[in-house]
């Protein structure tokens, strides 16, 4: 990325009179947290969390062949999104290598909103404009058309319910309707990167400071507390999410990552990567390199992204995220590890950490999975 | 946040307290403790062991990063703190107090410590 200007939501300023520490992510100016991050990771999971996702980018995918561009640009089968429903997907190269993990929201029958990384969405747009040619359709650069705002978290149901007539019920985990909340024009879309249930708010920029203070306020009762972007990793980390730039890279196919699911070989028309992804799986079913595990700490450093995971002296594979899990009140990490250390329970396995191997166990993801 | 007057302080961000029979207690600074986030782990130096001025003796592990310590005085270490080893969060909550992190019998300082207005100025800055 060019050292521009660094960028700044249209919340900043209520980030700072709330006193968060903030974070330059992706060229962003983002709330890193607003007091205690282990705090707001446990109101996320207990109660409700507000956040400002306003750095995420978002694409429109709008005419007669949206859904041929998008299952030509992308892995997934997108056509076979139903009007109003999520879908989560990935855009790849032709050598398989993967350029980002998207979710790909169908607001009309010809119109979708494709939702970058930030660190991705020129990437995506490019590569979208790209291979939009010979399609009937247009592919618009949305991301300052939107704020996000997420609200996260078992009471973030009853809290959005006493803003909105939209029909939550009715809403299910991986859908979004047109509606309108405190008074705000608002795609309400039932996602998040959190392992708890919550809706992801995109409204216009200059809505956004009415819809926060109206959630605030909607939420005070049920313990909703404003979330930066520390606990929001934790919390993807702790529900076995990916994120791009640690478990995934350019250097891998969605099947390296044990994400061979999202690729829909079977969809109509050939896309960006089919041959190269045909190989990839048959590679990851017969000889896979390395595998995708969870790791909890049997003592208290904690291991970070890039430190070696080791085996009987010698490095068995890398840690690509790590933190201390609130919930699990234990430091864990994901790893890429050798097939032959990859199940779960496996035995002697380590993290070298600064120079010491400090004892881990290999375990299934995710860490975490809500009771439903 | 204020920095008591009666600390020192070295540009690293540890705080110094006036010696005891010779034995001063060292911590790091609220500024310090609010830039790592919530502290997960202490590693501190040995009771007995000698520290240097200026040099790591210890980690501490917050959610986003680990951090060196360093010794803002050479000497022996009489003390840690076992209240923060079995709870580090007291380094959050309580910086220049119960947050404290070891003793140590100081055998020589360096020149360079500041008062609490220059520390604070240094972070103003």
């Amino acid at each position: 990325m060019s050292s521009t200007e660094i960028r700044r939501t249209a919340l900043d300023a209520l980030h700072r009179s709330l006193g968060a520490t903030m974070t330059d992510f992706a060229g962003w100016d983002m709330p890193l947290r607003y007091g205690s991050e282990r705090d707001e990771h446990v109101a996320v999971r207990t109660r409700a969390g507000l956040f400002d996702l306003s750095h995420m980018g978002e694409i429109t995918v709008t005419g007669p062949q949206a859904a041929e561009l998008l299952d030509h640009a992308l892995v997934g089968n997108i056509a076979s999104v139903g009007v109003g429903r999520a879908r989560y997907t990935m855009i790849c190269r032709a050598d398989g290598g993967i350029l980002d993990d998207l979710i790909v929201y169908r607001l009309a029958e010809t119109e979708y909103m494709v939702v970058a990384n930030a660190s991705n969405a020129q990437v995506v747009l490019d590569a979208l404009v790209e291979r939009a040619a010979g399609f009937d359709a247009e592919v618009r650069d949305d991301r300052d058309a939107y704020a996000l705002i997420a609200v996260q978290g078992p009471e973030s149901p009853g809290i959005l319910k006493s803003l909105t007539d939209a029909d939550l019920d009715g809403l299910k985990y991986y859908a979004g309707l047109p509606g309108t909340v405190a008074g705000v024009p608002a795609l309400i879309a039932r996602t998040g990167y959190t392992g708890e249930d919550g809706f992801e708010l995109f409204v216009k920029p200059e809505h956004a400071v009415e819809l926060w203070q109206a959630l605030t306020k909607a939420g005070e009762g049920a313990g909703l507390v404003p979330c930066g972007l520390s606990c929001r990793d934790t919390l993807r980390l702790e529900a076995g999410m990916p994120l791009y730039g640690h478990e995934l890279s350019t250097d891998l196919t969605p099947f390296d990552a044990g994400l061979g699911r999202v690729v829909k070989f079977d969809k109509e028309g050939d896309f960006v990567g089919r041959e190269a992804l045909q190989q990839a799986a048959a590679r990851s079913r017969e000889n896979p390199p390395r595998v995708l595990v969870g790791l909890v700490a049997e003592g208290r450093r904690v291991p970070r992204a890039g430190y070696p995971v080791v085996a009987g002296g010698e490095v068995i594979g890398e840690v690509t995220s790590g933190a201390p899990s609130p919930t699990l009140g234990k430091p864990i990490a994901m790893a890429y590890v050798d097939a032959a250390h990859s199940a779960p329970g496996t035995a002697d396995v380590g993290v070298d950490i600064r120079g010491s191997h400090e004892p881990y166990e290999v375990v299934a993801l995710p860490f975490y999975k809500r009771q439903k | 946040m204020s920095n008591p007057q009666q600390l020192r302080y070295s540009k690293e961000h540890e705080w110094l307290s006036g010696a005891e029979d010779g034995v001063s207690t060292v911590g790091i600074t609220e500024f310090a403790a609010n830039a790592l986030g919530d502290v997960v782990y202490a590693q501190l130096p040995e009771v007995g062991s000698a520290v240097t001025a200026g040099e790591t003796c210890g980690e501490l592990e917050s959610t986003k990063s680990v951090s060196d310590l360093y010794s803002p005085v050479t000497g022996e270490v009489t003390e840690i703190n076992e209240d923060v080893v079995n709870d580090p969060s007291l380094v959050n909550s309580a910086p220049f107090e119960g947050g404290w992190l070891f003793k140590v019998r100081v055998t020589e300082e360096p020149s360079d410590l500041l008062s609490a207005d220059e520390y604070t100025a240094q972070n103003a800055g």
